[in-house]
């Protein structure tokens, strides 16, 4: 599961076209709006989260390029949720950054944030699903 | 058996846990114990040791009993949340498999696939209190005409819910390691190309089977902890192999004994029944489970005593040799050189990584520690002992053991 916050601006030419109906059915993303400003027949802003498979994900971002909308990415952070995570170290295997690792001997799992890319590697690997991709809202 | 400086009995014991007077210690504190006092000293001061493990456990599952509706309906299928269910037992039995993905997973179609919810999900969704969706379907009999049920259940709506595992707990596990040129995706964690790493799944020294390596207490009727609740060993697991080739201590080179074991559901926890999904491989659930070995003279205080230092894991290549079933070890590494983060493989230094957790199972072995400290927990005494507990094989096998 990749998501992204996204800040999207359309031109009068696109902005009466049905264009997060297809996000949703045609690349099977799902979302959720933060702003919109619109006005029909004129430009219109919109900010909103995207979330889906990254394969999607990708093909999603290219037909809104293609439709002509501009698109912006802003930056997304990764947290671990302690609820769900077990403690076992197989996320260690993929950081690159040294942000997950073992302390020892208690063999516990640590979780730096400071030190996280939010590359995601970690993200589909850790069997408990405990890496969670969270949109950075101050960066809007 | 030989002559023993301290003979205690099961029931002996049993009275002392009764009264509160039991002694338990876990298999990492009696280490230190027996160094400080001797394995007879040792045994004649502690009661009993506990042991712990967590971690993914493919060859576990649900029997579920859902209830006759009105009309009553004998399913042929079953699905929960979209997972299929077995349903070949009689009307409204199902068996859910940890591993089975539901309808809707896109499996390996897009790789490494994700496998986000399947059978361990569910499991975990029960104990956690959550309702799931039945869909039950049926050709229709005269006895039950009902061709098709659909209802929201709670792990408590259902007649029966036992936790039935045909194989957890394995005695030692592999070290997985990747020769090939990429990456790939298997149950022991993503590999990465040329040994990029080393993963290995077993709490060494606090893993029950390495600390009765010849099952001399752990066997059929056997109470154990299991899933946060109590649980019994019913038989040995699938795959048991008492004959593998073993060290001077007794403990195999690779992985050889396996339980059974099953319990009540509605009495365990989702702290210790977590849904997994493992990347390019499958669903699966991570399992909590803890088994109590009693002191019952000085050769359990030995065995108990052993150290991440004399256990050894065999190093398997999964980039040929795993899925090509060559049998070939590449070596054996010590635990406590894969707690270290690092081994050497062929002059090449490679990170080691953990997949089950040592801090959940020193959670559960803590947890049982304290269930028979307070007389909450007796012993239960096997009707019947494992093979393997009165002879030693030596008979070297393939270490093809998923
Ligand atoms: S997102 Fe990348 S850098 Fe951050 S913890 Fe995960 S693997 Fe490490
Ligand atoms: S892989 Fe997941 S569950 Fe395991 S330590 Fe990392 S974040 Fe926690």
């Amino acid at each position: 599961m990749h998501a992204e916050m996204l800040v999207l601006q359309f031109s009068r030419k696109v902005v009466d076209q049905p264009i997060i109906y297809r996000l949703v059915k045609d690349f099977n993303l799902e979302f959720n709006l933060l702003k919109a400003a619109i006005n029909p027949q004129q430009e219109g802003v919109i900010v909103m989260e995207l979330r889906g498979h990254p394969q999607d994900f990708r093909r999603g971002l290219k037909f809104l390029r293609d439709a002509g909308v501009q698109v912006k990415r802003v930056a997304g952070e990764v947290r671990r949720n302690d609820e769900l995570c077990y403690q076992c170290g197989a996320c260690t295997a993929v950081c690159p950054t040294g942000a997950l690792y073992i302390e020892r001997p208690a063999m516990s799992v640590a979780f730096a944030a400071e030190r996280c890319s939010a590359c995601e590697l970690c993200c589909p690997v850790c069997p408990a699903r405990a890496m969670e991709v969270k949109l950075n809202r101050n960066a809007i | 058996m030989g002559n023993y400086q301290v003979n205690k009995t099961y029931q002996e014991i049993n009275e002392k846990i009764k009264k509160g007077q039991a002694v338990v210690v876990t298999a990492e504190e009696i280490i230190d114990l027996v160094r400080r006092k001797g394995e007879a000293e040792a045994a004649r001061t502690v009661d009993v040791v506990t042991t712990g493990t967590f971690s993914p456990m493919c060859s576990s599952g649900a029997i579920l009993n859902f209830g006759h509706s009105k009309p009553p309906i004998k399913a042929s299928r079953a699905w929960l949340n979209n997972v299929p269910a077995y349903a070949g037992l009689a009307a409204v039995d199902v068996y859910l498999g940890a591993t089975e993905p539901a309808t809707d997973d896109p499996l390996n179609k897009v790789y490494p696939g994700e496998f986000k919810y399947g059978g361990g999900h569910v499991i975990q969704d029960l104990v956690a209190g959550k309702t799931v969706h039945l869909v039950a379907e049926s050709y229709g009999t005269d006895c039950y005409p009902n061709k098709k049920l659909e209802k929201d259940l709670t792990l408590k709506d259902f007649l029966n819910a036992v936790l039935f595992n045909p194989r957890n707990c394995y005695q030692n596990y592999n070290c997985a390691v990747n020769l090939s040129n990429r990456t790939i995706y298997t149950y022991m964690g993503p590999l990465r190309p040329r040994a990029g790493n080393a993963n290995f799944c077993t709490a060494g020294q606090l893993s029950p089977l390495f600390n009765d390596p010849y099952y001399r207490t752990i066997g059929i009727g056997t109470r154990i902890f299991l899933g946060g609740g109590v649980g019994y060993v019913c038989f040995p697991g699938t795959q048991h192999n008492p004959g593998k080739l073993r060290g001077e201590n007794g403990v195999p080179l690779s992985p050889a004994g396996t339980l059974m074991v099953l319990g009540d559901l509605k009495k365990m926890s989702p702290r210790f029944l977590v849904g997994a999904s493992l990347l390019g491989y499958g669903c699966s659930l991570a399992v909590g489970l803890g088994i109590p070995i009693p002191m019952l003279n000085e050769e359990m205080a030995h065995f108990c005593a052993v150290t991440d230092e004399q256990l050894l894991a065999p190093i398997i290549d999964y980039g040929h040799d795993y899925p090509a079933a060559t049998g070939r070890v590449l070596g054996h590494v010590s635990y406590a050189q894969l707690k270290t983060g690092k081994m050497e493989l062929d002059g090449q230094e490679i990170p080691t990584v953990p997949l089950s957790s040592l801090v959940r199972a020193r959670e559960v072995a803590q947890i049982l520690k304290e269930w028979i400290t307070q007389g909450q927990f007796l012993l239960g005494e096997p009707v019947d002992l494992l093979p393997g507990s009165d002879e030693i094989h030596c008979v070297p096998t393939a270490s093809r053991d998923s």
